[in-house]
């Protein structure tokens, strides 16, 4: 008997089943948001709808034909998802990788600099933590910088970047890569400097009993004891590489990544597309994080820290 | 007058009985700096300690005995006397992996298998793999843990984890054990049958041991020698050496010279003022 099918069982409440395994709670709230979508979309798109039978002297059209009509605009306010899935369905699966109409083709451009940005800012993050850890003078000097380059807009910042390095020479994936690791390098330092001084004090006394060096102190005990904080922290990071990466891809003009599927839907009123292409980041933000989780309990698990 | 072959003798016989002496202090004081003005946790403390000794240190909280097993350990610095460990600083004994240091708890590294937490220090030490794996298996084995290798310290019971950390403390093949109230988190039962190993322990290997506790009946059993602390300032009121046979099991403590020792240690701890609210 599987789980579900034992606690309803038990219980008196017909959906309890339903809502006891992750599968139930997940779909209800899948469904709500289409729910709310469909509504949004009858709901901002209907004003235009009823312009056009105005101009077109039809009277009398049916409810039910407004809103269908109001899920099939061409530049609708807000698309109805199954135009957004069909877009999705035509722009991937459709397409030829190498078609510059192809979603995948454009993912691939922006996946390309958000994972390079995302290294480079957790080798960064990583670099600097270790120095604010291990030297009081770095930890004055270096952690208000730290914290101080988040307060500034990145809007603001990202064109000056690549301004700037595009003048002294460096384009293509490296700016835009560089903004990722703007946003990236952050949270994996705040959190490592967290985790390399979370080791109990007992512990350190310990190393300091087998006279052990820094060295020996930062991998034996340090470093072991900073990984969960490490992984929380490249969760985040990797979500904001890719938000650093299509943003590099906005002030450029960029004619290839999903940033500038988001600029050219812009120009051009093409919602659909727009949308398309944020869900397409959604999905690949998520596969991300969800790539990072699996590298993680996969770590703590060999760690022998996972139960 | 002396012949310089007698001199040379007497030298010889001095450096010997030096040889034997692990712990020597001599008037020595730690005062602790804080925003409430100076804490006297030591103060005036002169003790001996020779070879194959079991020394307990006895007192209540704040009499500052583990700060004086710390100060032997080089984990904190006296601000007046002076101290040697094997006729060294405290830090160059450290510098030669002089102790092992068992902690209160048993400070395990939790993504570390129990033999791998054995390995720690030899890790450190640089010992070759051949040398740790033979080292593991001697301590675990000395510790009843051998079986236990490849499980995780979660995996372990309270009393299980300090044997294995007791255990990593041994691997170092240290003369001399520091241990710092290891069974005060366990519960009587366990601690009766890991204060019957401990001794036996001692009496096979004949190592120096220093010895933290609040247990009046575990110091007793334990110890030949028994330092009573008394607080504010933590200071040494009496020390008594235990006429007890080497050779002990736990129906000692039922016998009246083990009584008239406790006795003896409750009227130290009394007479310092231990039992003052």
């Amino acid at each position: 008997m599987t789980d579900a099918a034992l606690s309803s069982s038990r219980s008196t409440n017909p959906f309890s089943g339903l809502m006891s395994g992750t599968a139930g709670p997940v779909l209800v709230v899948v469904l709500a948001i289409l729910a709310i979508w469909y509504v949004g979309t009858f709901a901002l798109n209907a004003p235009f709808q009823r312009d056009l039978y105005e101009r077109a002297d039809r009277v009398d059209v049916p409810f039910s034909q407004l809103v269908a009509d109001t899920m099939a605009q061409d530049r609708p306010k807000l698309p109805a998802p199954h135009q957004v899935a069909i877009e999705l369905w035509d722009t991937t699966v459709e397409k030829k990788i190498t078609s510059k109409r192809s979603l995948i083709y454009h993912s691939g451009i922006t996946l390309t600099s958000t994972l390079l940005g995302f290294a480079i800012g957790t080798g960064l993050g990583i670099l600097l933590a270790i120095g604010i850890v291990h030297s009081q003078v770095l930890n004055k000097s270096l952690m208000p910088w730290v914290i101080s380059s988040q307060t500034i807009p990145i809007l603001a910042i990202a064109p000056m970047i690549i301004v700037v390095l595009g003048n002294i020479g460096i384009t293509g994936t490296l700016p835009k890569a560089l903004i990722s690791t703007y946003l990236s390098f952050f949270p994996v330092t705040v959190g490592m400097v967290k985790g390399l001084r979370s080791p109990e004090v007992m512990h350190m006394d310990l190393m300091h009993t087998y006279s052990a060096t820094r060295v020996q102190t930062f991998f034996k005990l340090r470093l072991p004891y900073a990984v969960p904080y490490l992984f929380t922290s490249m969760k985040i990071g990797m979500a904001a590489s890719l938000v650093g990466a299509i943003i590099g891809e906005l002030p450029t003009g960029a004619v290839a990544g999903l940033g500038a599927r988001l600029l050219a839907g812009s120009y051009y009123g093409q919602t659909v597309q727009i949308w398309s292409a944020l869900i397409m980041a959604a999905i690949l933000a998520g596969s991300l994080v969800a790539l990072i989780g699996a590298l993680e309990k996969l770590t703590l698990k060999r760690m022998g820290l996972a139960r | 007058m002396l012949t310089a072959a007698e001199i040379e003798d007497g030298l010889e016989d001095a450096m010997s009985e030096q040889a034997k002496r692990v712990i020597d202090i001599e008037k020595l004081s730690l005062t602790f700096q804080t925003n409430d003005g100076p804490v006297h946790a030591l103060s005036d403390i002169d003790l001996k300690i020779e070879e194959g000794d079991f020394v307990s240190f006895i007192g209540p909280s704040g009499c500052g005995k583990t700060t004086l097993l710390r100060v032997i350990a080089d984990l904190e610095q006296p601000t007046a006397g002076s101290i040697t460990v094997n006729g060294l600083s405290p830090e160059q004994a450290r510098l030669n992996r002089a102790y092992g240091y068992v902690f209160q708890a048993a400070a395990l590294y939790p993504w570390r298998t129990i033999a791998k937490n054995i390995a720690l220090p030899l890790e450190i030490m640089g010992l070759s793999k051949a040398e740790q794996q033979e080292r593991i298996s001697k301590n675990m084995e000395l510790v009843n843990l051998a079986g236990f290798e490849q499980k995780y310290p979660w995996q372990l019971s309270g009393g299980m984890q300090q044997r294995a950390s007791i255990a990593r403390a041994l691997a170092v093949e240290p003369d001399l054990l520091l241990m710092d109230e290891p069974f005060g988190a366990l519960d009587e039962i366990v601690r009766d049958h890991l204060n019957d190993q401990l001794h036996q322990l001692w009496d096979k290997t004949n190592k120096t041991v220093v010895f933290v506790t609040h247990s009046i009946p575990e110091a007793v059993y334990l110890s030949t020698k028994i330092v009573v602390l008394c607080p504010r300032p933590g200071r040494i009121y009496d020390v008594i050496d235990s006429d007890l046979p080497r050779n002990r099991t736990l129906d000692l403590r039922e016998s009246p010279e083990f009584l008239k020792i406790a006795h003896r240690v409750r009227e130290g701890l009394k007479a310092g003022h231990s039992y003052d609210d």
